[in-house]
C-alpha cells in the first residue's frame, strides 16, 4: 500500500489596493462594495478553501508628497467585512490582517475572539507590524516604533492575546487575568468566553530573520513570498528548522507562499494572458513610479519604453511613502540595472521582470500537476492565490483546477469540519488556565 | 390630520444568550418586520460581551432594511480604526449603519489597557466629542466621486478629492484621508445619550439622534429644548436632530398590567428610564408622549429580549400602525431615511465649490 500523496492547502486573498489589482479590465468591478466580498468568499468555499485573507490599510500611499493615485485604494476595514462574511459562508476560514503596531491587546483580542464565536470557529489574525511614522500619524501613540520594538511589541501582544483568550475556563467561567511586560501592563477581567477554537488561528507575514523566528514561535500558517521551488524548500527548512526549540513539530506550522495563476487552454495562450496581465498592472505611469521609489528621484522625463538610469539612487530619500521600501536602493538599482542589461529590457520591462508575485502559468492540468510537485517536494503547504480580478478572479481556478487536484488526491473533496483548525489539521491549543 | 412629526421607534437587542448570532439576526429580524428605525446592541469592556460592532456586522447580510447601531466606547479605542469600523459597517449593511458613541469612566477599563488612569466623565465626553469630529471629517476625507478609474491617464484616483483631515485635538490627533471611502449614508448615524451634563454638549453638537432619559415628558422636553438651544449655537438646526425618549421595558405577560407605570432610577441594569406595563398600556404611554410633542421617538430596551421585543413588535407597534401614528413599512433603505435625515453636504466638496 502506498502512503497517501501529501495534501496541500489552498487559501484565497482579497488583493491588494495596489498594482496587484487590474482595475481597467471591463470584468473589474468594486473594490469596497460587499457583493464584491461575497463573491469571492463563495467562490473559495465552492473551491473547499481553508481560508480567505484581507488586507489591511491605514495610510494611503503617498508619492512626491502626494497621494498616490495610480492604483486601487480604498478598503474597509478586514474584521467588520469579516463578521458580515460569516453570515454567507458556512466553512470557510476568515483571516483579517491587524497590525500588533497599532493596537491593544485587550480590544484586538476581544474583536478576534468575538469573530470566532460569529463563525463558529472559523477566525484568524494575520499579525503584521509597522514601523513608519507615516501611518504612525493616524494614531494616538503615532511615530515611529523602533524596528527591534516591532517584533517584541508583536509578540508579547501575541501571547498576551493568548492569555487573554485563555482567562475563561472551558466551562465557561471568567477568571481575573494580569500581565506585566515590557510593552503591555494590564489587568482585569476579559469579556470573551473561550472561542470555539480556543485561540482563533494566528497567520505571520514578513521575511526578516525575527519574521521568521516569531512565526516559529507563535504562528500557525506563515503567508510568504517565497514562491519558486528553491527559495520554497530553503525557506520552509529555515523555518520548519526553528519549529523544534519550541517544542513544536513540523507540521504544526503551515508554510503558503502568495501566488497568482493565470490558466489558458495551452501553455503558450496562458503565457501570452499572464504577460498582458503584467502590462495591465505595470502601466507606463506605474513603471516610472516604481522607478522613482527605487532612484529616490523625479524620473516623469524618462521615458518607460527607454533605458534605465545609468546614475546611482540617491542616498537615504524617499520619495514614496506608505509601504515597505527596498531595503539598500543601491542594490536593487544595480540588480534591475543588470536585469535590464541582460535581457535588454526597457524600464517598464524591467519592472515588470523585477516586482512580478511568483506564478502558476498554464493549462489547468500544468498548472494542478505543479501545484501538487511544489507540495510534495516540501517548497510549500500551501498556496494563498492573489487573483488579479475582483470579484471573478477565482472563478476558473475553482471550477477548471480544483478538481483536477482531486483527481490527483492531493486536496480534499469535501471540508471534513467546520472550524479553520480542524481545515489545517491543526489542534486547539491546551488551555492554559 | 396629525400636525405632529413622524414618530422613530428603536430597540436595544442586547441579552442573553450573548455569543449566538442566530440570537441577534433573530431580534434584528424581528424589529425589521415591526419597521423600527434601527436597533442597538450595547457594548463595554466592563463586563462579559461581545464586540457589538462586529456583531450587528454579522447581522447586516441577513437583514434588509433596520438600521443597525452598535455601542462603539471612544476612550480607550484608536478615532481611526472606529471610523473605519464604522464606516465599513455602512458599506456592508448598504447605509444602515450608526454608532452609539460611549465613553469608559472606570478604572477596572482603564486597568485592561494599561495607557492611562480612569478620568473624569466631562473630560472623556470632551474627547469622545473630537471622536466624533475627526470621525465625520474621515468620512468626508474622501469626496464621493473620489474613485474615478480613469483608464486613459491610468488614474484610479482623483487625488484632488481626498484629504487630509489634519485633526489636532487634546488627546491625539488624525492625520487622514481615511482608507475607507465615504461610506453610502455619507456620514453613518451618530447617536449619543445627552441625559447626563457631561455628555449633553457633545450629544448637542455631534449627535443625529440624541437618546434622554426622563420620567415625564415635561422633564424630556426640558432636556430636549437644551439640546436644541446648545445645538443652535454651535450652528446647527434642531431640525436635524432627532430627539428619542429611552426607556427600559417590562411587558410582562398580560395585554395590560394593573398599574402600569415609570419608575425613576434603573432597578435593573439596563439603561432608561424603568417601565412596567402591558404593549397596549406602552401603546398609551407612547401615544401621550409623543402627541404633547416632546420626543420624536422612542429607544426601547427590554428586560427580557426575546419576550418582550416580541411583544414591542406584536403588540405595542402593531397597535401604533392601527392607529396611524407609526408606519407600516420601511419607505427608504437607508438609516438617515428612516430617520428622516438628509445625507450630508461633504465639508470638504462645499470648500471646493467655493473657492
Amino acid at each position: 500500500m502506498t502512503a497517501a500523496p501529501k495534501q496541500l492547502h489552498l487559501a484565497a486573498h482579497f488583493p491588494d489596493a495596489n498594482n496587484t489589482t487590474v482595475w481597467d479590465d471591463p470584468r473589474s468591478g468594486s473594490q469596497i462594495e460587499f457583493s464584491s466580498f461575497e463573491h469571492l468568499a463563495r467562490k473559495a468555499e465552492r473551491g473547499l478553501f481553508d481560508f480567505f485573507l484581507l488586507a489591511e490599510g491605514l495610510r494611503l500611499r503617498e508619492h512626491n508628497g502626494l497621494i498616490h493615485e495610480l492604483d486601487v485604494a480604498g478598503r474597509p476595514e478586514s474584521l467588520t467585512v469579516l463578521a458580515a462574511l460569516a453570515a454567507v459562508t458556512d466553512r470557510l476560514g476568515l483571516a483579517a490582517t491587524v497590525s500588533a503596531t497599532f493596537n491593544e491587546p485587550c480590544e484586538l483580542a476581544r474583536r478576534l475572539a468575538t469573530l470566532d464565536h460569529l463563525s463558529s470557529g472559523r477566525a484568524a489574525w494575520n499579525v503584521t507590524t509597522s514601523s513608519d511614522a507615516l501611518t504612525g500619524e493616524n494614531f494616538r501613540r503615532g511615530g515611529y516604533l523602533d524596528p527591534a520594538d516591532r517584533y517584541t511589541r508583536a509578540a508579547e501582544f501575541v501571547a498576551t492575546a493568548r492569555e487573554l483568550w485563555d482567562s475563561w475556563t472551558p466551562d465557561g467561567t471568567p477568571r481575573p487575568f494580569a500581565h506585566h511586560g515590557r510593552h503591555f501592563s494590564i489587568e482585569g477581567e476579559f469579556t470573551v468566553p473561550r472561542s470555539p477554537q480556543g485561540h482563533p488561528v494566528v497567520i505571520q507575514t514578513g521575511d526578516s530573520p525575527e519574521g521568521r523566528e516569531f512565526a516559529a514561535s507563535a504562528a500557525d500558517i506563515v503567508f510568504t513570498r517565497h514562491g519558486t521551488p528553491e527559495a520554497g524548500r530553503a525557506f520552509c527548512a529555515d523555518v520548519k528548522g526553528r519549529l523544534a526549540k519550541y517544542g513544536r513539530e513540523p507540521d504544526d506550522l503551515k508554510i503558503m507562499p502568495g501566488v497568482a495563476v493565470v490558466l489558458g487552454d495551452n501553455d503558450a495562450e496562458a503565457r501570452e494572458r499572464a504577460a498582458g496581465i503584467r502590462l495591465q498592472q505595470v502601466s507606463p505611469q506605474n513603471a516610472i513610479v516604481a522607478l522613482e521609489r527605487v532612484w529616490g528621484r523625479d524620473l516623469s522625463s524618462y521615458d518607460p519604453d527607454g533605458p534605465l538610469p545609468v546614475s546611482d539612487p540617491e542616498p537615504a530619500s524617499a520619495p514614496s511613502r506608505g509601504r515597505v521600501r527596498h531595503g539598500d536602493s543601491r542594490a536593487v538599482a544595480a540588480r534591475w540595472r543588470e536585469l535590464s542589461r541582460e535581457k535588454g529590457l526597457s524600464i517598464r520591462q524591467t519592472v515588470i521582470e523585477a516586482t512580478g508575485r511568483p506564478a502558476f502559468v498554464g493549462s489547468p492540468r500544468a498548472v494542478a500537476a505543479e501545484m501538487a510537485e511544489f507540495v510534495a517536494t516540501g517548497a510549500a503547504d500551501g498556496f494563498v492565490l492573489v487573483p488579479h480580478l475582483i470579484p471573478g478572479g477565482l472563478d476558473d481556478f475553482v471550477d477548471q483546477v480544483v478538481p483536477l487536484l482531486q483527481e490527483r488526491g492531493v486536496f480534499r473533496s469535501a471540508y471534513t469540519g467546520s472550524t479553520l483548525r480542524s481545515h489545517l489539521g491543526i489542534a486547539e491549543p491546551v488551555w492554559k488556565g | 390630520m396629525s400636525h405632529l412629526r413622524p414618530l422613530h421607534l428603536a430597540a436595544e437587542i442586547g441579552g442573553p444568550p450573548r455569543y449566538d448570532p442566530a440570537h441577534y439576526t433573530g431580534l434584528a429580524r424581528l424589529a425589521e418586520r415591526g419597521a423600527l428605525d434601527f436597533v442597538t446592541l450595547g457594548d463595554s469592556f466592563a463586563r462579559p460581551g461581545p464586540d457589538a460592532l462586529a456583531v450587528l456586522s454579522r447581522v447586516a447580510p441577513d437583514t434588509r432594511r433596520i438600521g443597525l447601531v452598535p455601542t462603539v466606547t471612544t476612550t480607550h479605542t484608536e478615532p481611526f480604526h472606529v471610523s473605519s469600523a464604522v464606516a465599513t459597517l455602512d458599506w456592508v449593511s448598504g447605509g444602515r449603519a450608526g454608532w452609539c458613541v460611549d465613553v469608559s469612566t472606570t478604572a477596572a477599563e482603564a486597568r485592561l489597557f494599561g495607557r492611562r488612569p480612569a478620568a473624569p466623565a466631562a473630560e472623556l465626553w470632551r474627547e469622545a466629542g473630537e471622536a466624533a469630529d475627526v470621525g465625520a471629517r474621515l468620512w468626508d476625507s474622501w469626496e464621493d466621486d473620489a474613485e474615478i478609474r480613469d483608464a486613459a491617464t491610468g488614474r484610479f484616483l482623483d487625488r484632488d478629492k481626498l484629504h487630509h483631515t489634519d485633526f489636532e485635538g487634546t488627546a491625539f490627533g488624525v492625520r487622514g484621508p481615511a482608507v475607507v471611502p465615504r461610506p453610502p449614508q455619507g456620514r453613518p448615524v451618530t447617536v449619543i445619550d445627552g441625559t447626563a451634563d457631561a455628555a449633553r454638549e457633545t450629544a448637542a453638537r455631534h449627535a443625529d439622534v440624541v437618546l434622554v432619559r426622563a420620567t415625564t415628558p415635561e422633564r424630556t422636553a426640558e432636556i430636549r429644548d437644551d439640546v436644541h438651544r446648545r445645538a443652535a449655537a454651535h450652528g446647527r438646526a434642531p431640525g436635524t436632530l432627532r430627539v428619542l425618549a429611552a426607556l427600559t421595558v417590562d411587558l410582562g405577560d398580560a395585554e395590560s398590567a394593573p398599574e402600569p407605570g415609570l419608575e425613576s432610577g434603573p432597578p435593573l441594569a439596563g439603561h432608561g428610564t424603568y417601565y412596567r406595563g402591558g404593549p397596549v398600556d406602552l401603546a398609551d404611554l407612547i401615544t401621550q408622549w409623543h402627541r404633547t410633542g416632546a420626543v420624536d421617538g422612542f429607544h426601547l430596551t427590554p428586560i427580557t429580549p426575546g419576550r418582550d421585543l416580541e411583544r414591542i413588535v406584536n403588540g405595542t407597534v402593531a397597535l401604533l400602525q392601527h392607529r396611524s401614528l407609526f408606519r407600516t413599512f420601511h419607505p427608504g433603505g437607508t438609516l438617515r431615511e428612516h430617520l428622516g435625515l438628509a445625507r450630508p453636504a461633504n465639508r470638504y466638496a462645499r470648500q471646493g465649490a467655493r473657492v
